[in-house]
Formats: structure tokens, sequence, C-alpha cells
């Protein structure tokens, strides 16, 4: 089971959790497939329609940023935790 | 008789409400606050009023909701409204236009897309499809991105007949379908291209808002990066009417709901200069389709002027007589209850004015 944590603005989608549990581990991708699957309308907000990430999210396993461990390849193991928060842009 | 006015901003959608003849205005929200609002629609063709807003987040993406209560509620589908196909390659950067087809289709709804491309809904709105003949269009490679990126801005469904349709963009120019979307074809004839080598290119126009006249749907006016230009063909020519505005350039072009003929606009100096004309808070009508125009101020700011006017952010309700609205980029709206003679302010200091929409609830 891997713990995702998702930031304040996309918790109406996940039914107001903080925290979701997945099933799916060995990349963030699997991660991010059980998203879509299970919650569609948040996982649109994490990637777009050809499956990559947003410029301004960013997505750490246990801490680390994934675009600097593998991007979507990122290795997940069970337990881990995946953190979603969007990055400081804008204005 | 409640008149709703729709603000999208760049930070949320704003909805003003008027119960005193639009005299007075009641703003609520922000609905998406964070999201850009690029395009709202006010869907009357059923029984309770639509509305239907496309936002983009610069953190999130693009979405579209609807509702069917006037903005109390929203609905999303669990499914993306609209997406490109896989076999794109494409994805969504934001929607720019809603444009609910004519009373014959009940049921159809139009969106034009960043990147330029157009998608139809035959559920009102719930679900969009790819245009596919335009998406697959052979100039559609030579199509240009403007400052505000490459997208269809513009789609004018025909009000009488559901096969034909036309869609603008800038950088790009007017499309025209007379076969339900099957094929397309450049209507771009007497639209000069000053920025290119070849300035009466078939196609590479960058029109800026394309609207239809009331009375005739032939009859069609255009606002360029630079010119002004009225067709009386559907499209196969157009001619400058931009003598006797002060400026030919500008974003928005709004043709009255039901008076041929009429038709506003809000001159900016030029390109290099986008400020309103003479620095004054200004907007000019044409009663005569352009052949002649008058400035209308009263009630606008007096002193000088700087916001622009963005493309979709001057639109007409379809009261009797019609009211006519604007946006600045500075935060402010404006609206007149006679047609443009005089007017007063609605909103001010909210985030920049991406587009306003206006009808009788």
């Amino acid at each position: 089971m891997v713990t995702v944590l998702l930031p304040g603005p996309l918790r109406d989608e996940a039914g107001g959790a903080a925290r979701l549990t997945v099933g799916a581990e060995g990349t963030l991708h699997a991660v991010l497939d059980e998203l879509a699957e299970r919650w569609p309308r948040l996982a649109r907000r994490l990637r777009d329609e050809r499956g990559e990430l947003r410029r301004y999210v960013n997505v750490y396993v246990d801490g680390e940023d994934c675009r600097h461990v593998g991007g979507l390849d990122a290795p997940v193991r069970a337990g881990a935790e995946v953190q979603v928060l969007p990055s400081v842009a804008g204005g | 008789m409640t008149t709703l006015l729709a603000i999208g901003t760049a930070k949320g959608l704003f909805l003003a409400t008027s119960t005193d003849g639009r005299r007075s205005w009641e703003v609520s929200g922000p609905h998406f606050a964070m999201s850009g609002v690029y395009a709202v629609a006010v869907d009357k063709r059923r029984a309770t009023p639509r509305l239907l807003v496309g936002s983009s987040s610069s953190h999130f993406g693009p979405r579209l909701a609807t509702s069917d209560d006037l903005g109390a509620s929203w609905h999303e589908p669990e499914l993306a409204p609209v997406a490109f196909p896989a076999d794109t390659g494409a994805s969504l950067g934001r929607v720019w236009q809603l444009a609910p087809a004519g009373t014959a289709e009940p049921d159809v709804v139009w969106a034009g897309t960043e990147p330029s491309a157009l998608f139809r809904s035959t559920d009102g709105g719930h679900t969009f499809e790819l245009v596919r003949a335009l998406w697959d269009h052979p100039h559609r490679p030579e199509w240009g991105a403007g400052f505000g990126g490459q997208a269809i801005h513009t789609v004018l469904p025909h009000p009488h007949d559901p096969a034909r349709v036309m869609v603008a963009m800038s950088s790009g120019g007017v499309y025209r379908s007379a076969d339900a979307g099957a094929s397309w074809a450049p209507g771009n004839t007497g639209i000069r291209a000053y920025f290119l080598p070849d300035q009466w290119p078939e196609f590479g126009q960058c029109v800026h808002k394309m609207a239809r006249d009331a009375g005739d749907p032939e009859r069609l006016y255009a606002q360029n990066h630079h010119g002004v230009y009225r067709s009386d063909d559907g499209g196969d020519t157009w001619a400058s009417i931009a003598e006797g505005l002060p400026s030919d350039f500008g974003f928005p072009i709004v043709a009255h709901p039901t008076r041929p003929g009429m038709i506003w606009s809000f001159p900016l100096i030029a390109d290099h200069s986008r400020f309103p004309a003479d620095h004054r808070c200004r907007v000019y009508r044409s009663a005569d389709a352009g052949a002649t125009w008058e400035p209308l101020s009263a009630g606008l700011p007096d002193g000088p002027f700087y916001p622009a006017v963005l493309r979709d952010a001057m639109c007409a309700d379809d009261a009797d007589p019609a009211g006519v609205y604007f946006g600045t980029r500075s935060g402010d709206v404006y609206a007149s209850r006679d047609e443009g003679d005089s007017w007063s302010l609605v909103a001010a200091h909210l985030p920049d004015v991406l587009c306003v929409r206006a009808a009788e609830v």
C-alpha cells in the first residue's frame, strides 16, 4: 500500500480526504494510474491527457522530487509516501 | 426579470445580477478562484438556463463545468469533457470559447480550444468530441501562435443552418464549414496580414474577434490585428470598415443581438501601443454596419485611461433595449442599459477581466 498526500486545493476531488491509500506500487506511474481509475477528476489535475505531469505540479516520493528520481518511472516501494504539492508559481 | 452578467477574470468567475432593470448589480464570487476563466456561455435553449465555464489553473490545468442553477452549484464530469484523443499527441491548454448552436440543435455546444481545435458536444456541454476535419486540415501546421497562445477563440454557429459554422483564430484566420464540420475552407479574402511578407495570404491573418450581424447571417464583422472588416457574403470576401474609427487596432467586436447593422468596438492605439485610443475610455458604436462610427463615453471615466479590453471582454445581452458590457484589464466592469448611450460601473477592482457574457435569465 502507498499513501498519497493531497494539498488543500485538490481535496475536494477526493471527497475531502487529505490522504489516500492506493494498492498500486512499483512506480509513480502505477500510483497515478490507480488515482485515474478511482478519482479521475483528481488525476487530471495532476497529469494531462497525454499522461504527462503538469508543469507546476510537484510530486515527492518519500521526500524526493520525482523529477530528480526518474519522473513517472520513479520507484515507489510498498509503504511509500507520495506527496502532491503545487509548485511556487504564479502571481 | 433578472439579468445575469458573468465576468470571467484571471483569478475566477464573478457573477453579477440585476433585478431592477440593470440599474444596480449585486456581485458574487469568485467561483473557480485562482483559475483564469477564458470562456463563459449562458445557454438559454433549455427551460433552465445553463452556465458553461471554461477555466484553467496554472497549477492544475483546464476544466469545464456547467451549472443549471445560475452558479449555486457546479457540475464537472468524472471524465474530462474536452480532451484530445491519444493519437493527436496533443493536450488541452484551455477552452477559449463556448458557443451554443442554433435553436435547431438545442443540445449542441461548440468549444474552441488551445491548441487550435474545435470540439462539438451533443449533450449540452457535458462531453465533447474533436472535430477531426479541422484538426487534420493541411493548413494547421502553418497556423501561428499569437501572444495569448494558438487558439480557436471564436466559434460562430449559423443561427438557422446547423450545417454551417465558422471559426477564427489569431495568426490563422477565418475558416468555414458548410457540411457540419466535415470539411473546412479558409475565408480571409480581403483581410490584410501586414505582418507577413505576402500581406494578402489565403490564411494566416490575425483575427482578434468575429461577430455575426443580427439581421443577416451572411454579414460578419471582424476586428483584426490592425484592420476592422465586414463581410456581406458569409466570409467569402471582406472589406474595411475602419474609416471613422480612431484606430483599426483592438480586440473585441460585438454585434447587437437583434438590431441589424449595430456593432460596438473598443479601439486601441496600435499594435505597438496597446492603450485606448487617445488614452480615453470610449466605446465606439456603428448603427450602419460600420459605415460610420460614434464615440460613446457618457458615464465612463473622463480622465486619462490606459487599460485595454480583451477580445471576449465585451458583450451584449438579449434584453430590449440591449445592454452592452465591457471589462478591463484593470478589473473594472461597465454596463450600459441603453445600447451604449450611457454607462455605469458594475464592479471595480476585480482581477483582470478576460471575458463577459450577459443575458436575461
